[in-house]
C-alpha cells in the first residue's frame, strides 16, 4: 500500500465537492455520525437528498457565507492505496489555494462541465498544473447525465483539451466521463458509458504509477538538525539529521557540502537508530561523514558527482500570495527546504496571464494571485535545481520579514 | 522502536529490510513516518523552546515514538508536557510516568485544579462535569511560564471537519487563538515557523495520518499502550447510548443504568467526557479488525463534548484549545 496525493480543480459548480463527497461515500470512508450531521444540515435546506458536497465544506464561517475559504485535506483509502485529497475551493483566491494544494500533488483531477466544455478556467487550471509540474493529469468530464451520456459531446471535449495539453506539454493525461451526482464511472463501471473503454475513476486513481515520481538520480540532503548527544559514551557522535529529498546515498559515497563546497565521504547512515547500507528518497535519516567539517542546518549535502547550481541571483516564477503588492526593490526572506536567506527582488520581467499564458511586460503592481517572472538576489549562495527538473530542490517560499507571513511561492527556473 | 516490547525487536528491524526497500519504495506508513520525523526536526531546527504536548493517549504516544526515531541517540530537544485535568484515567497517568522515566526524558505536569484555584475559575457543573474547556487556561499559563514557542500536538486532520484545514505549522496569537483566515499557505515540504514574540506555533506531525494508520503503525512498531485501550471489564453508566466509566467525578443518580461491561477506549481523554466502546478486542489485531468494521468515527463515538454543537471543535480551537 502506498500514498497518492491529488488535487481537484474546477470552477464553481462544476461538481468538485460532489465528486469528493462521492469518492468518500462510495469508498465507505464516511462514518455514520458524520453522515447524520450532514443529513441534519440537509434537512434545513429545501431539497431532500443528502448533499454530498457538505462533506467537504469545513468551517462555520464558510458555511455562513456559503463559500469555501481555504485548502482542506480529506483522506480515504482502499486496500491498494491511501489517498490524500487537497480540496482547493474555486473562487477569487483560487490561484493561491490551488498552487498551495498542487505543490504536493502527484495528480490533478481537472473537472469540466460537459455542458460547457473547455472554458477559460480549464485553461487556467491546466496552466497551473503545468507550472507546478504535477506528474499526472486526469480530465474528468462531469455532469454527463445532463448531456444524455453522449459520446460525441465527450469526444469533442477531449479533442479540445488535447490541444491545451499539447501546448502546455502536460504529461500523462487521461480522460474520463463521469456523473459525480449519480456516481457513474466513479467506483465501478456504469451502464450509461457502454462506449467508454477506460477504467472507472477510482480504479484509475488506484493504478496510476507514482513510484517514478520521486527522483532517485540526484542525491540531495538538506540538513535540518545536528544530533550531538555529548555524553561520555557518545562524545564524538555528530549526526546530520534530515530527509533525503531525492536520490540514493550509500556508505562510501563522495559528497559535497553546499554552499561551503567542503568535501567528504559518507561514513555511515542511520535510520531510526539502526545503521543501514543505503538510503533513498524520501527517507528521513541521519548521515555521518568521515571528516570533521563544519556542517549546520541550512546546508545541503549533495553527491560530488552531480552538483546542483549554486547562485546568488535566481530567476523565478513567483505566485504572489501576499495582500500587500509585490514590487521591485522589496526585501523578503527566501526559504528553500531548511535554508533561509535574505533576498531582494531586483527585477520583475513580466506578468503571466494564467488564462492565456500571455506575457505582460513591465507590469504595474503585482497583486495577490498574480504569477510573475522575476529576478531575485540573495545574501548568500543558494544551492538549487531548476524546478522543472527536480521540483523538491527548486521550490521556495518568500516570507515577509515584518509580518512573518508566507507571501510568495517561487519556482526557480 | 525504543518503546517496543523487548521480545519483538527483530520484527521491527525487519521493516527496513523488506521487499519494498530493495525496490526503493516506501509503503504508506513509512512515508507518513518519514514526513512526521521531518516535521519534528523542523521544530527542533526552527524554535528555541519547543514542547511536546503529551496526553497519555495513543496519538501522543506515537509522537513520542517518532521523536525517538527523529532524535536518538540524542536527547529530545523538548520536554514532554502534560496538562492534567485531574479527571484522567489512572492507567494513563501511570503509563505516562513510566514512559518518561524509562526514556529519561523530562516531563512537566501542570494541573487544571491549580489553575482553577489560582484564577478562581468556576468548576464546571453538571452530571458529566468536564474540565476539558479549562485545559486551555492551564495550557496557556504553562506556555507562558516556560515561554514555549512551539507545541507539538497529536491532532489529525481526519478527526473533524475544522481540523481538515489545519496547517501542519499552525500559528496562534498570544491568547492561543487560531484564526482560520490568517493561516499561512503551506507549500511543498517547507514550513514557515517564524513568529513574533508572544505568539506560538502548534505543530501537528501526524496531520496526514488516519486512526487506522495510527493503529497499523502501533502494530508494526510494537508500541506499548496503556491497558485501557484493550478490552477489560469496567463499571459503566449508560447515557444516551454512550458508555461512561463510573468514577468519583460523575454525579450518581438513582435512575442511572449502571452495569459492568467488557469495554475498551478508542481515545483517552477525561473520564467524564470520553466514552468506552463495547469490545472484546484484547490485542492490536482485533482492534484493527473492529476499526475496519466500525461505522462510527472516532470522535463521534467517544467524545461526548463534541456532540454539543456541530461547530464545537471550531469554537474550542479558536479559543486556544490544542
Ligand atoms: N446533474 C448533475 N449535477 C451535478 C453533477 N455533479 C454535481 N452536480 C450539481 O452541480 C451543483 C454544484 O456542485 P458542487 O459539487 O457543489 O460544485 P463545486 O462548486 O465544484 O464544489 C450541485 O447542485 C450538484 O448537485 C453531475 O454529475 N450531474
Amino acid at each position: 500500500m502506498d500514498i497518492l496525493r491529488f488535487i481537484t480543480a474546477g470552477s464553481v459548480d462544476d461538481g468538485k465537492s460532489t465528486l469528493i463527497g462521492r469518492l468518500l461515500y462510495d469508498s465507505k470512508s464516511i462514518m455514520i455520525d458524520q453522515l447524520e450531521a450532514i443529513e441534519k444540515q440537509t434537512k434545513n435546506r429545501e431539497d431532500g437528498d443528502i448533499d454530498l458536497a457538505l462533506l467537504t465544506d469545513g468551517l462555520r464561517a464558510e458555511r455562513e457565507q456559503g463559500i469555501t475559504i481555504d485548502v482542506a485535506y480529506k483522506y480515504f483509502s482502499t486496500p491498494k492505496r491511501k489517498f490524500i485529497i487537497a480540496d482547493a475551493p474555486g473562487h477569487i483566491q483560487y490561484t493561491r489555494n490551488m498552487v498551495t494544494g498542487a505543490s504536493n500533488a502527484n495528480l490533478i483531477i481537472i473537472l469540466i462541465d460537459a455542458r460547457h466544455g473547455v472554458i477559460e478556467q480549464t485553461r487556467r487550471h491546466s496552466i497551473i498544473a503545468s507550472l507546478l509540474n504535477i506528474p499526472h493529469v486526469v480530465v474528468a468530464i462531469n455532469k454527463m447525465d445532463m448531456v444524455d451520456y453522449s459520446q460525441d459531446t465527450y469526444n469533442n471535449i477531449v479533442i479540445d483539451f488535447a490541444e491545451v495539453a499539447t501546448s502546455l506539454g502536460l504529461k500523462d493525461v487521461t480522460y474520463i466521463p463521469i456523473s459525480a451526482l449519480n456516481g457513474d464511472n466513479i467506483v465501478g463501471r456504469s451502464q450509461n458509458f457502454s462506449w467508454y473503454e477506460g477504467l472507472p475513476l477510482l480504479d484509475l486513481l488506484e493504478n496510476v504509477e507514482v513510484q517514478q515520481d520521486s527522483d532517485l538520480a540526484h542525491a540531495r540532503f538538506p540538513v535540518q538538525y545536528v544530533i550531538r548527544p555529548q555524553t561520555d559514551v557518545l562524545h564524538d557522535y555528530r549526526g546530520y539529521a534530515g530527509k533525503l529529498i531525492s536520490g540514493i546515498y550509500k556508505k562510501g559515497d563522495k559528497v559535497t557540502v553546499l554552499p561551503s563546497g567542503l568535501q567528504s565521504t559518507i561514513k555511515s547512515i542511520e535510520i531510526g537508530g539502526k545503521e543501514i547500507e543505503e538510503a533513498f528518497a524520501p527517507q528521513s535519516i541521519v548521515l555521518h561523514l568521515e571528516d570533521n567539517i563544519d556542517v549546520s542546518r541550512g546546508d545541503v549535502i549533495v553527491s560530488s558527482n552531480d552538483l546542483p547550481k549554486l547562485e546568488k541571483e535566481l530567476e523565478v516564477l513567483v505566485c504572489w500570495m501576499g495582500n500587500k503588492p509585490l514590487a521591485e526593490g522589496n526585501r523578503y526572506l527566501l526559504q528553500i527546504n531548511s535554508r533561509l536567506v535574505k533576498t531582494i527582488v531586483t527585477e520583475i520581467q513580466y506578468k503571466l496571464d494564467v488564462n492565456s499564458l500571455e506575457k505582460q511586460y513591465s507590469p504595474g503592481t503585482v497583486q495577490l494571485n498574480d504569477i510573475v517572472r522575476a529576478t531575485i538576489k540573495t545574501a548568500s549562495p543558494v544551492p538549487y535545481d531548476s524546478y522543472s527538473k527536480l521540483s523538491v530542490n527548486g521550490g521556495a517560499i518568500l516570507i515577509d520579514e515584518t509580518s512573518n507571513v508566507t507571501v510568495g511561492a517561487c519556482m526557480i527556473q | 522502536m525504543w518503546l517496543a516490547r523487548e521480545n519483538n525487536i527483530s520484527e521491527i528491524s525487519s521493516i527496513y529490510n523488506s521487499k519494498e526497500m530493495s525496490k526503493h519504495q516506501l509503503d504508506h506508513l513509512e512515508q507518513l513516518e518519514s514526513e512526521a520525523i521531518h516535521i519534528m526536526r523542523e521544530v527542533a531546527g526552527q524554535f528555541e523552546k519547543p514542547a511536546l504536548l503529551f496526553s497519555g493517549g495513543k496519538d501522543s504516544i506515537t509522537l513520542v515514538h517518532l521523536a525517538l526515531k527523529a532524535f536518538r541517540p540524542g536527547k529530545f530537544p523538548f520536554p514532554l508536557v502534560h496538562i492534567d485535568t485531574g479527571h484522567n484515567f489512572q492507567e494513563a497517568l501511570d503509563f505516562r510516568d513510566e514512559l518518561a522515566e524509562k526514556l529519561g526524558e523530562k516531563l512537566i505536569v501542570r494541573n487544571v485544579a491549580d489553575t482553577i484555584k489560582q484564577q478562581n475559575l468556576a468548576e464546571p457543573k453538571g452530571k458529566f462535569a468536564s474540565r476539558n474547556a479549562l485545559q486551555t487556561f492551564t495550557l496557556l499559563d504553562t506556555i507562558n511560564e516556560f515561554k514555549f514557542d512551539a507545541c507539538i500536538g497529536g491532532a489529525r486532520r481526519d478527526e473533524e471537519k475544522a481540523r481538515a484545514k489545519e496547517r501542519i505549522f499552525s500559528v496562534r496569537d498570544e491568547f492561543g487563538q487560531w484564526d482560520p483566515k490568517l493561516q499561512r499557505p503551506e507549500l511543498w515540504n517547507t514550513y514557515n515557523g517564524r513568529i513574533h514574540k508572544g505568539e506560538n506555533v502548534r505543530v501537528f506531525p501526524i496531520s496526514n495520518w488516519t486512526e487506522l494508520d495510527i493503529w497499523n503503525y502501533i502494530r508494526r512498531e510494537n508500541i506499548d499502550l496503556p491497558s485501557i485501550y484493550f478490552a477489560h471489564d469496567r463499571e459503566v453508566l449508560e447515557h444516551e447510548g454512550q458508555l461512561v466509566a463510573m468514577s468519583e467525578f460523575i454525579q450518581r443518580e438513582d435512575t442511572d443504568k449502571i452495569s459492568t461491561r467488557r469495554v475498551r477506549y478508542r481515545t483517552v481523554g477525561d473520564m467524564t467526557c470520553t466514552a468506552a466502546v463495547e469490545s472484546t478486542a484484547s490485542n492490536i489485531d482485533d482492534i484493527i479488525k473492529e476499526i475496519i468494521a466500525t461505522k462510527t468515527s472516532e470522535r463521534g463515538e467517544t467524545r461526548i463534548d463534541d456532540r454539543v454543537s456541530e461547530a464545537a471543535m471550531e469554537d474550542r480551537k479558536k479559543s486556544g484549545y490544542f
